[in-house]
């Protein structure tokens, strides 16, 4: 880290350096796109983790997280624009290509235009509305943005704000489509979507060109509402982003809060945490699973895995007494002590499982249409995942081998032996085998800690009111989906300034059109089923 | 084997004899008795066929299926079909109104012409060409043109995309059927349906043809169950790529047809199937157990049919919820480089075998 | 008149007064006896195959699934045939948040059904906005938008919640009248009415 420090020091006069948890660089506009390329050529910071909008009150700008995709370092840049009426920055999306949907967030948020993204459209939010939300004096009044019937423009062109010569700022439009393209609409209210996304689809008989992503047919601004809510009030929101991955969302939040407050956990906590984690990982893929398997038409399959899941339902409705919404962490540990026989319950679960997989592969890993259907398609380079900042099974199963639990451990899985699944070929049927396998870790680790839960408190003594320093903190934990950041800035009151959830979906949905140019309409649902992303997660 | 045709003959008689009716009163009578007949023996077969695959479907997948409605659920189609008759039928701007609603008849129609010349029973069918079985191909092909319709005037792109996947589907894979067809007429030397159920008199012609008659009866099955459209081979109407296909448009009644019209070419299919290759209605004979056959011969020959068909579309049932969905490219080349060489050499193999006289 | 459904006693339904009114006011309009056992038999057809339109936005959908699915079966109610395309469900379940992106869709839905259809507003979002009802991007309930016929709180409902309310609209279907004067198309009318979809763009 002083090596990187001197040496950009060197390169970067005007970069300002801070040690906070990670490294922090502050720098001016300017220099931001060749610090970023220099981060990523000389230090091989080649993966943009997290893109924040950030409003300060006086300034906006943006605070990015780059993580280099061998050692798993992390850094810290913040970058200012420099007024608030137009604010510009300078893009970074020719050096990572999630940048683009990235920009197109913040931008929407906060207005700020990002010079040399090719596409500054709307990415969440109705072409016609009025003001940035997420800008602390967004006007709220509902008469500006009431509901609208009517159906917005679709727009045929994006804009891109180009930097003359002369250091001024000129528009040029592009077309999305080329003229003669035949367009389908998929979404938003289609099967093959996953929930409501919309993919506006170029054809040539039955191979996609191109596809046009828009989102936020499900975006319920739940950044903004924690940003009037106290931070115990924040958490049950995490449940609802990945509903099937709440109870890790709601891990990940936690344990960011209570790494601003220097909290320590029981050890009883941690590992019910623990658990409850890896049942809801099982939880996850096995939806993801059947919904895919449905998808191809292998209705059956859904039916056989969602007896599995009722199964982990019926043992975290005991404890929790939820079926999907747990709201179970809380600051400190857990809400609730564990159900009397959850052990037992856990254990017959460990039982059933295996015959289960053996069941799946059985009726669908094996049929030579499932494998006709999945194999060779949709290959995801694990450059392209580093790239499009893509994590989870669906990067571990391209060939990076990235994992939160083991590249920024947290909790107790350093203590835990279970295998990183990695694969190589990178098609829609590696990400559903490392999925399995991944269930058959999953089981691995409940299986080590189920015996060895240990006495003693699960909640941590907390204050009556929750108030964080001044300061701000990332964690990360490795959901079902991939890896799910937490950001908050505080100004030191009981409720956040700032909160940011760095969704894993968000970047699966991002790398949709990459994968399925040139492939058939038909594997766009492979391709989407494989990638298992959850919408409500993607537009929080 | 008790000979049904005596209920033809007495009503004929009835209307000849009893009424003294003339020749044309009574042609124009029993047409309309017929077509009455016909179209309610396919309307409980088609609620039969929803009830039958929503039950099977359901103990596939660990469900118990409809049971509240009636017992057993049996009543479940009806209160469908009740609903359906008085859905509204929406009618769709920038669309050719008259070949919108024309396609779902087309397409029941085609159906329903193929129930014709089905061997329902001994003496029991409609009509008896010198060409049925050919006949049957041609009416049946008929139901394509129907779907390319609905795609096509629903000026819809999914729609669209779904007629030209079900007619790319259809024209192939009726290649198939033909071939296999035309390797059984070869077996029995006629194409008279009639005929071809007296041929299996003594054997079915699945164990009298042995292995050619297998080989054919396989690509039969596959291709014909690419023909009705159903898993794995459901792409005009695959749900979670073109939300239902070509008749993603229609409503009520309109739907229904086309809903109706599945379940009854799934029935033809195993009708036909059972005709070719399971003797029709033609009982469980085994040459030389003149006993056990006396016993089969008591089953009336209805039952017969309508058993060996329906156990057959229970296999196709089996199918659809077993397997996952293929791809339009996988299907094609599945058919033009598999199916087909695989039946023409079928073709081949069943002549010689039927030349050098070694069928059973 | 007991309007319920098969092995649910009377007394268990939740608002049996409302019901009442309901038939009250059926009954106030009188009507024949031909046309009074045919509309049995229409609304007998009716309330025992509601087929659902797929559509799901969040959490609530999951749920919708599990309906499905072994332990929950809604196909012992033939509520199986779940249709893809709205042309030939009968009801729709909002299941999930609306948000203003999504509200237009979701009138189209609603405008593509074929008549007779049916609203269920299923889960906290759809009921009042739930727990996002403060969001700048969130309708306060598809009632906003949509005539809703049954209301199914929770968040998500559980699936056994979720049979109740399909439950309820069916036994709401069975009170209804094919022939003359109908009592909800009115209210629906006047509703539709009142939120009208302007007709800029697209």
């Amino acid at each position: 880290m002083a090596n990187i420090q001197e040496t950009i020091a060197g390169q970067f006069p005007e970069v300002e350096f801070a040690q906070g948890e990670t490294l922090e660089l502050n720098v001016p506009d300017a220099k931001w796109h060749d610090l970023a390329a220099s981060l990523k050529e000389a230090f091989g910071f080649d993966n943009l983790r997290a893109l924040i909008g950030m409003d300060w009150g006086e300034q906006l700008g943006i605070v990015c997280y780059l993580v280099n995709s061998k050692t798993y370092e992390m850094i810290r840049v913040k970058v200012l624009a420099d007024n608030r009426e137009e604010p510009f920055l300078h893009s970074v999306t020719d050096l990572f290509a999630v940048a683009g949907i990235y920009e197109r967030e913040v931008f929407d948020f906060y207005g700020i235009k990002f010079i040399g993204n090719p596409d500054m459209r709307h990415l969440f939010l109705r072409n016609d509305w009025v003001g940035y939300p997420f800008r602390k004096d967004y006007d709220t009044n509902p008469e500006l943005n009431p509901v609208r019937l009517n159906h917005e423009e679709t727009q045929d062109t994006t804009v891109e704000y180009v930097e003359g010569p002369d250091g001024k700022i000129h528009t040029v439009e592009h077309a999305i489509f080329a003229p003669d393209d035949f367009v389908v609409n998929i979404g938003p209210q289609h099967p093959a979507t996953h929930g409501v996304l919309r993919l506006r689809t170029a054809v040539e008989g039955e191979t996609i060109k191109k596809i046009d992503l828009y989102l936020g047919y499900i975006h319920r601004g739940i950044e903004k509402l924690c940003e009037g809510l106290t931070y115990p009030q924040t958490i049950h929101f995490t449940d609802r982003l990945d509903y099937l991955g709440a109870l890790m969302n709601s891990h990940c939040l936690c344990m960011c809060i209570e790494k601003a407050m220097q909290l320590e956990v029981p050890r009883r906590a941690q590992v019910i945490r623990c658990i409850m984690d890896e049942l809801m990982r099982l939880n996850s893929h096995l939806l993801a699973m059947g919904t895919f398997c449905m998808d191809l038409g292998a209705t059956t399959m859904l039916f056989y895995a969602l007896r599995e899941r009722e199964t982990i339902l019926d043992i975290l409705e005991k404890t929790t007494g939820a079926r999907m919404t747990f709201n179970y962490n809380c600051i400190g540990g857990v809400r609730q002590d564990i159900a009397e026989d959850f052990v037992s319950d856990v254990k017959k679960l460990l039982e059933i499982m295996p015959k289960a997989i053996k069941e799946y592969n059985k009726v669908f890993t094996g049929n030579i249409i499932a494998k006709n259907r999945m194999e060779g398609v949709g290959v995801l380079s694990p450059e392209a995942a580093v790239d499009y900042n893509v994590t989870g099974p669906a990067a571990r199963s391209a060939g990076w081998n990235y994992d939160v639990r083991r590249a920024q451990p947290y909790g107790i899985y350093p203590e835990l032996q279970f295998d990183v699944v990695t694969r190589t070929e990178g098609d829609s049927m590696a990400r559903f085998k490392a999925r399995i396998t991944e269930m058959e870790q999953s089981c691995r680790i409940i299986a080590q800690l189920i015996d060895n839960i240990p006495d003693g408190e699960i909640c941590a003594k907390v204050p009556k009111v929750i108030k964080l320093p001044e300061g701000h903190w990332f964690q990360e934990v490795e959901t079902g989906k991939g890896a799910f950041g937490c950001y908050i800035e505080s100004t030191g009151t009981t409720s956040p300034w700032r909160m940011k959830f760095n969704s894993p979906c968000f970047c699966l949905a991002g790398v949709v059109d990459h994968l399925t140019r040139g492939q058939k309409i038909a594997d766009l649902i492979t391709i989407g089923g494989t990638l298992d992303y959850i919408v409500p997660d993607i537009d929080r | 084997m008790q000979d049904l045709s005596f209920v033809t003959r007495w009503i004929d008689n009835l209307f000849r004899v009893v009424l003294g009716c003339p020749e044309w009163l009574t042609v124009t009578l029993e047409c309309v008795l017929l077509g009455v007949v016909l179209l309610l023996v396919y309307a409980v077969l088609a609620l039969f066929y929803i009830w039958f695959e929503r039950k099977v479907c359901a103990a596939f997948q660990c469900r118990l299926g409809p049971n509240r409605v009636g017992p057993f659920g049996v009543l479940q189609p009806f209160a469908d079909m009740f609903k359906m008759l008085i859905k509204e039928l929406i009618s769709l701007n920038h669309t050719d109104k008259f070949l919108f609603a024309l396609a779902p008849f087309l397409v029941i129609v085609a159906s329903m012409l193929a129930f014709a010349v089905l061997p329902w029973g001994n003496g029991l069918q409609a009509i008896d060409f010198n060409i049925g079985i050919f006949f049957l191909l041609a009416v049946s092909s008929i139901g394509v043109l129907g779907i390319l319709l609905a795609g096509w005037s629903s000026n819809n792109k999914f729609t669209l995309i779904g007629a030209l996947r079900s007619g790319a589907q259809m024209v192939s894979y009726e290649i198939s059927i033909s071939l296999s067809v035309i390797t059984m007429v070869v077996l029995c030397g006629s194409m008279s349906v009639r005929d071809i159920v007296m041929a299996q008199d003594h054997c079915w012609f699945i164990f009298s043809g042995h292995i050619p008659a297998i080989i054919a009866f396989l690509v039969y099955i596959i291709a014909g169950t690419a023909e009705t459209n159903r898993g794995p081979f459901d792409l005009p109407e695959a749900e979670s790529e073109l939300t239902a296909g070509y008749h993603t448009e229609y409503s009520g009644m309109h739907f229904g047809f086309f809903y109706l019209a599945e379940y009854l070419n799934l029935f033809i299919v195993g009708g036909v199937a059972a005709l070719l290759f399971f003797g029709g209605w033609m009982p469980f004979h085994i040459p030389g157990w003149d006993a056990f056959n006396q016993v089969m011969n008591y089953i009336p020959s209805v039952i017969w049919f309508l058993a060996k068909a329906i156990l057959i579309t229970f296999i196709m049932i089996w199918f659809k919820w077993t397997f996952p969905r293929l791809r339009i490219d996988q299907l094609l080349s599945f058919e033009w480089k598999y199916l087909m060489p695989i039946s023409l050499v079928n073709l081949v193999l069943m002549t010689l075998v039927v030349v050098f006289g070694l069928t059973f | 008149m007991e309007v319920t459904t098969k092995s649910m006693p009377y007394e268990d339904w939740k608002d049996n007064e409302y019901i009442e009114s309901l038939v009250s006011e059926l009954k106030a309009s009188g009507t024949n006896v031909i046309v009074g056992s045919l509309d049995k038999l229409i609304n007998w057809g009716r309330s025992n195959s509601l087929w659902p339109l797929t559509f799901a936005t969040s959490c609530c959908g999951i749920e919708f699934i599990a309906l499905g699915a072994a332990r929950y079966d809604m196909a012992r109610f033939g509520w199986e045939v779940a249709r893809s395309s709205p042309r030939q469900a009968d009801f729709m379940m909002v299941a999930g948040t609306i948000v203003h992106r999504m509200a237009p869709a979701v009138r189209r839905l609603y405008d593509q059904l074929a008549e007779p259809k049916y609203v269920i507003a299923c889960g906290g979002c759809a009921v009042s906005g739930g727990p996002f009802k403060n969001s700048y991007h969130v309708l306060k309930g598809v009632g906003e938008i949509l005539p809703v016929d049954v209301y199914c709180p929770g968040c998500p409902p559980r699936p056994e919640a979720m049979i109740y309310a399909i439950m309820q609209l069916s036994r709401k279907v069975k009170i209804e009248k094919f022939f003359g004067g109908v009592n909800r198309k009115e209210s629906r009318k006047e509703f539709l009415k009142n939120h009208p979809v302007s007709e800029t763009t697209n």
